[in-house]
């Protein structure tokens, strides 16, 4: 970041114990500030590093999404963060029409806490499975061990439907080939899998 | 109605009446032929198949033999490790790291050492730092030398990946020698090592840097000018540049495809500027350039192994501070200052100011960074794996698009996956 432009929608910055500067953006204002870090001449920031969340063991501290920008022309590196209220909506704005790279960083971040992120493109879990009922691993809420006993886990694993190991969009492929059972079909026609279950409150 | 029929010569032949070898006719299809022409077909590949490098599933649409769409899955390997490590000590996580990059263990050490460091604004030994350095460079040998062997196992060559398993279990012999281990190192400390180099270290590290580019010179012999391996990989999966920044990709992936960035001289840690290697770029971004770019990096790898033997210091490996390292067996059992920060340090732990700090280092794969945020405990609030090899593969439908299925496991070998770190 140059001094002379601060960036739109900027909360406050901050500094970071390894001397990078930390910008925390309007939640609102994300994607607007996002195409003007990446597109200003002076800025340039084409490069997206990471995407990831924190969220903190006080409660009342809010969820943080953290981007790493860099910019490869000017050596440059910027660290970007929009706070989320633990309590309200957790969405943002998908960053992914500017980096195609946030494509699986913004699913891990859905996959582990939750957060949706407006815009993506398919938006699935990626590290734990479509049906996974457990809620989201990286939340403070969450036991370490997971929320359901092993018995559960493995009684989950054996009642899996077949079609459960493929995405909507590959039995798609299949269901237009013909050769998708009759009872996989009706399943599918119910709108069995593919959905999320909320955790338990 | 059609009746296809396929002559076939049988190796011993019978003979027919005019003393001809006879020719047997063989009915393939009787009746309307299917539609192949409209149909997609969808291939499941893996997880459990030698050519995913791992648990890597790939779901596959094809037309005809040509992928149309590539559908990773992705987590059979997943384990948790950041949401473990947000209740261990820094030092505790360090065994951790060996089993994310399970092919490059002792720099995955040094990438979380060095942000926790960062995080507690720590200043470590020259001594310390030169030997972090062997064991990063000694990793991206070993990790592209097994990336070599089993890609060019993949596309047919065996004879590579006997020589390059070799090289490695010489490195192994070494890693051995140093940390007792072959795989599960866990080298570093922070603030320092957990052990210095034995005695006859240097002598066999050396000796393993000079004879080393033979090998190198063997294998870019068989391959670099064999018709079939360039034939496999050459103009296969291309990735442009900018199409590698937009992706993120990074280390040998984004080199490849001519972006000259290498975290070691762009953002230097451990004092890499000082030392004198080049960064190697490929041109056409296809799977035969990443293998240049990995066959030369081990070459200035074997550079910097080199000067750094040569610069090597003397003096302690670990930092001078009593809150960081635990005092020797001896001193805390005599000395009863000691003895209370033995006691504070295993009980307690390391306590990290509150903040934050990303580290990332160039590993072989590509930019491993480290996210620490602290809350001032002993356990970070939140330890976050920027996952090299995880954002490469995140190409991999891209770049499949179009090919054909043979050519999607030449790609796929090309990323240098890792599934421990993928899923971590």
């Amino acid at each position: 970041m140059t001094a002379s432009s601060p960036v739109p929608g900027t909360l406050r910055t901050e500094v970071a114990r390894d001397g990078e500067t930390i910008v925390f953006v309007a939640r609102e204002r994300l994607l607007e500030t996002m195409r003007w870090l990446k597109e200003t001449p002076g800025q340039e920031f084409d490069y997206l590093v990471d995407v990831t969340a924190v969220e903190f063991r006080d409660r009342e501290r809010p969820l943080e999404v953290v981007y790493f920008l860099r910019s490869l022309k000017r050596r440059a590196d910027i660290r970007i963060k929009v706070e989320l209220d633990g309590a309200g909506e957790l969405a943002v704005d998908s960053v992914w029409s500017l980096w195609h790279g946030a494509d699986w960083l913004e699913r891990e971040v859905f996959d582990m806490f939750g957060i949706t992120f407006r815009g993506h493109p398919d938006l699935r879990r990626i590290l734990m499975w479509e049906t996974y009922a457990e809620g989201y691993p990286l939340r403070k809420s969450f036991p370490l061990r997971g929320r359901f006993s092993r018995a559960e886990q493995v009684r989950q694993a054996l009642n899996i439907n077949p079609e459960g190991n493929y995405s909507l969009e590959e039995l798609s492929i299949a269901e237009a080939a013909g050769d998708l059972p009759d009872d996989m079909r009706d399943r599918l026609r119910r709108g069995e899998r593919g959905v999320i279950p909320e955790p338990p409150a | 109605m059609s009746k296809r029929t396929v002559e076939l010569e049988l190796a011993t032949p019978g003979l027919d009446a005019q003393g001809r070898p006879a020719r047997i006719p063989l009915t393939t299809a009787e009746g309307a032929e299917p539609g192949l022409a409209e149909e997609h077909m969808l291939v499941n590949i893996g997880p459990q198949h030698p050519a995913t490098h791992g648990v890597l599933r790939l779901v596959v649409e094809l037309d005809g033999e040509t992928v149309v769409r590539c559908i990773p899955h992705l987590g059979y390997l997943h384990s948790g490790f950041e949401k473990l490590g947000e209740y261990r000590h820094y030092n505790q996580i360090i065994p951790l790291t060996d089993r994310t990059d399970y092919l490059s263990p002792m720099s995955n050490n040094v990438g979380f050492a060095l942000a926790a460091e960062k995080l507690m604004g720590i200043e470590i030994t020259p001594r310390c730092t030169v030997l972090r350095v062997i064991a990063c460079e000694m990793s991206r040998i070993i990790s592209h030398m097994v990336w070599l062997g089993t890609t060019s196992i993949d596309l047919g060559a065996f004879t590579p990946f006997l020589w390059a398993f070799q090289e490695r279990e010489r490195i192994y012999d070494l890693q051995e020698m140093w940390t007792g281990a072959r795989l599960t190192t866990s080298l570093t400390r922070v603030g320092g090592l957990m052990a210095d180099i034995p005695d006859g270290f240097v002598a066999k590290l050396r000796h393993f840097t000079e004879t080393f580019p033979k090998t190198l010179g063997e294998i870019d012999k068989v391959l670099t000018r064999n018709a079939v391996w360039a034939g496999r990989t050459q103009g296969v999966g291309t990735l442009t540049a900018a199409e590698a920044i937009n992706r993120s990709l990074s280390g040998p992936m984004l080199r490849a495809s001519g972006v000259a960035y290498d975290v070691r001289k762009d953002k230097p840690y451990l004092g890499y500027e000082t030392y004198d290697f080049d960064v190697v770029v490929g041109e056409h971004g296809d799977v035969f350039d990443r293998y240049l770019v990995r066959l030369e990096e081990c070459h200035q790898s074997n550079r910097i192994l080199q000067q750094a033997i040569d610069r090597l210091p003397e003096g302690p490996i670990n930092v001078d501070d009593p809150r960081v390292i635990l005092p020797s067996k001896t001193r805390a059992m005599s000395d009863m200052e000691a003895m209370i920060f033995h006691f504070k340090q295993v009980m307690e732990g390391v306590k990290a100011p509150v903040g934050e700090a990303y580290v990332g280092i160039e590993n072989p794969k590509g930019e491993l960074g480290t996210y620490l945020v602290s809350d001032g405990t002993a356990k970070p609030v939140r330890w976050r794996i920027r996952p090299p090899s995880f954002i490469n593969l995140s190409a991999l439908p891209r770049m499949a698009e179009g090919h054909l299925l043979s050519d999607l496991i030449a790609i796929n070998a090309s990323v240098d996956i890792v599934m421990g770190e993928v899923d971590r």
